[in-house]
């Protein structure tokens, strides 16, 4: 694994090189990382790129990226040499060492980092970068196996033994390995919802698997989702906020992948999530307390029905695109407290299992 | 005498006494004698006498201006003589130190000299002179100035003005002490006679006065300077009071070009002008008049404005009224009249200006035009400009400005200067400078600028500052937005370059770290690591091509003189700078 990530960074180096060695200006490119240049297929179920690709050839004028690229390419082969990582955050401030080719600012060295990942086709935590967040948490009827970092040998973490706390995601997920006997994985947006679950052993009841996100879910959180659902054939369901960001930046990202990292989608997409709540509908059956929409809200929804493939495939979406912008109006998932603190926990969520047609695609 | 003071004392004191009684008769003798008493101290204020009291109109508002104005005022009769005579002038000023803020200066020029007749009232008799009628681009123009500076001289130290004057080789030369009479604006010979000079012709004119003398901005030694420069055809001689000489040598041979004597165009003309011409004049009729003593009236045009004005063409000046002057103004504005003639006016040239500049300031770049002539209230005026950038110039502040009028530097006054206010009005950040709102614009840069014309508008008798006419302003923003536009040319090429001296800056620092990457991830010896490097260095800075070579080289101007730049730049540490009203 970690041999095949070094040969493809070395089989670009040695190509660069070869061009040096001609004198032919060598040229870097990788596919263009935007909503735009992705295509939606089903059968697939994540972003996929259409294969519009940017490329840079050496001039004066990319001269210090080219640097700054090989030079990155070059920590990662270190690390996963040493068999190490480094979280984006280390990376930037090891860059500082680098001499002119030092980055002054970590969103710099990102985007190289993301130019590398998406150049090779690899992911960035395959080349031992880690992101600085936390993957998420979980809570309820599932046993992790992890290896102890001291000598290699497995742990099992039950994820029902952490009282009112809960089991973190760790950053890299690739190797964990799973036993459950729940029966479905339920994505929550906000950490308050997810308490509110946890504390009335909600799991327990309905036989599943909490996750929190805590807002638009990471790569790992992302990842762990999808290996958990593959490995145990467990559905998806995603509860967020009912507004714009929540269906697209959480649940879309979560389910199809991002258009900024859509070289990495393949690995990241939970195809098989369905959202839950809340809907448009939800706000008006369940009489919801609402904030109005903002103009940066309708902007989103319009910009949803225009540009993203993921909606344009979806008739209900668009539906609830449409019948949100009329309502004008957005709810939390917190709202449900109007009807009183567990309504949540008694009515809304049995209610909302158990009326599989009024769940968005 | 007595009388009046008694019933003064009445008349102050009645109120006081006796409130509750009514004014009595007494009071009407009172005002009668008043108004005689005032009648007494009525009289005559003679024009010598205003000055007296009102000498900062004249430019004497203090002390070191009034050693300036002095010597520029015999300075710029002396170049007018000189220049009108058509000879080459070689001036000597010295200015000796008498102690006690007491200074005699001396002027001598090698000029046609003056009948001896003439001598007592061109310098002991204010606005006497030849040049106030005639509408000729001269340096003087009211005749005030040298006999201002006599009175000034007088008033301050008691002496009296010493001038020796010699018409020809031929002629002994006419000698004079002379006071002014201010109270009658007449000349006070207090000693004359002749005397021997080695010179051929010439006049010499020695003056005491009290002044202060300082180096640095406004100074003397920077007044003759700038004349040296817009002069090129004269040599001046200059030995201050420290006992420094001083030469600004001739720097060509070349006579300016001899302005013309024009008479005035009608659009010019005002009616209190226009009635006293109609009395002055030798003409027999009206229509006669007009086509001999303004310029651009031919047969038609006099013909419309008589006709437009119920004139008779016939009609004998003397007998003209005021109403009917009022009419002929009138008509002159309605009738088409072709603009005066322009040959009148000799400009500096702009190569002149820029060979100046150069010697002056040591830049990088430097631009200079002469715009085609343009009139502004029937007088005609050329507007000249020269620009430097870059090299010595101080960056911070705002950029430096030199005004000239018909050949004679403007050192005061330049906050209220029409020239000024042409600069800050134009847009300067599209040639390349910083400039905020509407003042100055910053940067390294110092514009100058030159008006000829046959009466040059100033603000004030002390001839400082040119008058805001939108015709005079129009002219020199166009004429600055001409060298800005040459300015920009050359900001942009250099911006231009120093970009492209940038990127191969940058070409250089990161080639070793790709070299050096290369070798971590593919592990190839330092041999080929030094390979790569020549590689990349041929292929990206090889086909950049050749850069042209911008950067300041101060050897580079031959013209530079420094020697002669330093002259009125000096640190001036005296705490009693007065009358630096720039800035």
């Amino acid at each position: 694994m970690s041999s095949e990530v070094i040969d493809k960074i070395t089989a670009h180096a040695k190509n660069i090189y070869r061009d040096i060695k001609v004198r032919t200006k060598p040229i870097m490119s990788s596919p263009i990382r935007a909503l735009s240049n992705v295509r939606y297929d089903l059968e697939e179920g994540f972003f996929d790129l259409k294969g519009n690709m940017k490329s840079r050839t050496l001039s004066a004028t990319t001269v210090k990226t080219f640097a700054q690229t090989l030079k990155m390419m070059s920590l990662s082969k270190e690390i996963i040499e040493t068999k190490d990582i480094a979280t984006k955050r280390e990376a930037y401030y090891v860059s500082k060492n680098w001499g002119d080719a030092r980055f002054n600012e970590q969103p710099e060295s990102d985007t190289v980092m993301d130019d590398i990942e998406a150049m090779l086709g690899i992911n960035r935590e395959k080349l031992g970068f880690i992101p600085e967040e936390k993957g998420g948490d979980i809570a309820g009827k599932l046993i992790v196996i992890d290896k102890n970092p001291d000598n290699g040998k497995e742990i099992k973490i039950d994820c029902t033994k952490f009282g009112s706390g809960a089991y973190s995601i760790p950053s890299s997920v690739e190797e964990l390995k799973f036993e459950t006997d729940a029966e479905f994985i339920l994505a929550i947006e906000t950490a308050g919802m997810f308490q509110r679950l946890v504390k009335h052993n909600y799991w327990k009841k309905a036989n599943c698997i909490l996750i929190s996100m805590g807002g638009v879910p990471t790569r790992a959180c992302r990842r762990f989702i999808r290996r958990l659902s593959d490995d145990k054939n467990l559905p998806v369901l995603v509860f967020t906020d009912g507004d714009f960001y929540g269906y697209f930046n959480i649940y879309r990202t979560l389910k199809v992948g991002s258009g900024n990292a859509a070289h990495i989608n393949k690995y990241f997409c939970v195809p098989n999530a369905k959202f839950i709540g809340i809907t448009p509908q939800d706000i008006i059956e369940y009489k919801l307390p609402t904030h109005p929409l903002k103009d940066i809200d309708i902007k989103r929804g319009k910009d949803a029905l225009k540009n993203d493939p993921f909606v344009h495939h979806h008739k209900p979406w668009q539906k609830a695109i449409k019948q949100q912008t009329e309502l004008k109006a957005r709810a939390e998932q917190q709202a449900l407290a109007k009807w009183g603190l567990n309504f949540v926990v008694d009515t809304y969520l049995p209610e909302k299992l158990k009326k599989r047609d009024t769940w968005l695609p | 005498m007595t009388e009046v003071t008694l019933d003064l004392d009445t008349f102050n004191s009645a109120p006081v006494e006796a409130p509750v009684q009514p004014p009595k008769e007494p009071e009407q003798p009172k005002k009668e004698l008043k108004a005689h008493e005032m009648a007494k101290k009525q009289r005559d204020i003679s024009i010598a006498e205003f000055f007296e009291k009102n000498r900062h109109l004249l430019g004497f508002d203090n002390k070191r201006k009034a050693l300036l104005t002095t010597i520029k005022e015999a300075v710029d009769n002396s170049l007018d003589a000189c220049d009108e005579a058509g000879i080459l002038p070689d001036l000597e000023i010295v200015i000796t130190d008498m102690g006690n803020d007491r200074y005699r200066i001396s002027i001598e020029d090698n000029g046609p000299g003056i009948v001896k007749a003439q001598v007592p009232k061109i310098f002991a008799k204010l606005l006497y002179g030849s040049k106030f009628h005639s509408l000729k681009q001269s340096r003087g123009q009211q005749g005030i100035g040298i006999s201002a500076s006599v009175m000034y001289g007088q008033l301050t130290t008691g002496r009296p003005a010493k001038i020796i004057s010699k018409i020809g080789p031929g002629h002994q030369a006419y000698f004079c002490e002379l006071k002014i009479d201010t109270q009658k604006n007449k000349p006070d010979i207090v000693s004359e006679g002749e005397k021997e000079w080695t010179k051929d012709h010439g006049t010499r004119v020695e003056i005491d006065l009290e002044g202060t003398y300082l180096k640095g901005h406004q100074s003397v030694d920077e007044y003759l300077k700038q004349t040296a420069i817009v002069n090129p055809h004269s040599t001046i001689i200059y030995v201050n009071p420290k006992g420094e000489q001083i030469i600004f040598p001739r720097a060509t041979e070349v006579h300016p070009k001899m302005p013309a004597e024009i008479k005035p165009h009608p659009y010019g003309v005002e009616l209190g002008m226009l009635i006293k011409m109609l009395t002055w004049t030798a003409s027999k009729t009206v229509k006669h008049f007009l086509q001999t003593e303004f310029s651009r009236v031919g047969n038609k045009p006099a013909d419309e404005i008589l006709e437009k004005s119920f004139i008779p063409a016939k009609t004998k000046p003397g007998k003209i009224t005021r109403e009917m002057a009022e009419k002929i103004i009138e008509a002159i504005r309605t009738t088409k009249i072709m603009a005066p003639p322009s040959d009148c006016i000799s400009p500096i040239g702009s190569e002149l200006l820029e060979k100046g500049l150069k010697k002056e300031i040591n830049a990088e770049f430097y631009t200079s035009i002469t715009r085609p002539p343009s009139v502004y209230r029937g007088n005609p005026f050329i507007i000249e400009a020269a620009l430097a950038y870059g090299g010595t110039i101080k960056a911070e502040g705002s950029i430096g400005i030199m005004r000239f009028a018909n050949k004679v530097p403007l050192l005061y006054q330049q906050g209220s200067c029409a020239t000024t206010e042409s600069i800050a009005k134009t847009s300067w950040r599209s040639y390349g400078l910083q400039q905020s709102g509407g003042n100055l614009p910053q940067g390294p840069c110092i514009v100058l600028i030159h008006i000829a014309s046959v009466w040059v508008p100033f603000t004030s008798e002390a001839k400082e500052a040119l008058a805001h006419y939108p015709e005079i302003i129009k002219e020199v923003k166009l004429a600055i937005q001409e060298l800005g536009r040459s300015l920009y040319k050359y900001v942009a090429k250099k911006k231009k370059v120093s970009d492209e001296l940038k990127k191969r800056s940058y070409i250089e620092k990161y080639i070793p770290s790709i070299a050096e990457a290369l070798k971590d991830l593919i592990a190839y010896s330092d041999v080929e690591e030094k390979e790569v490097i020549k590689h990349l260095e041929i292929m990206l800075e090889q086909d950049r091509g050749q850069i042209e070579e911008l950067k300041f080289d101060p050897t580079k101007n031959k013209e530079f003189d420094a020697e002669f730049a330093s002259i009125g730049k000096e640190e001036n540490n005296d705490e009693d700078v007065e009358g630096d009203d720039n800035e």
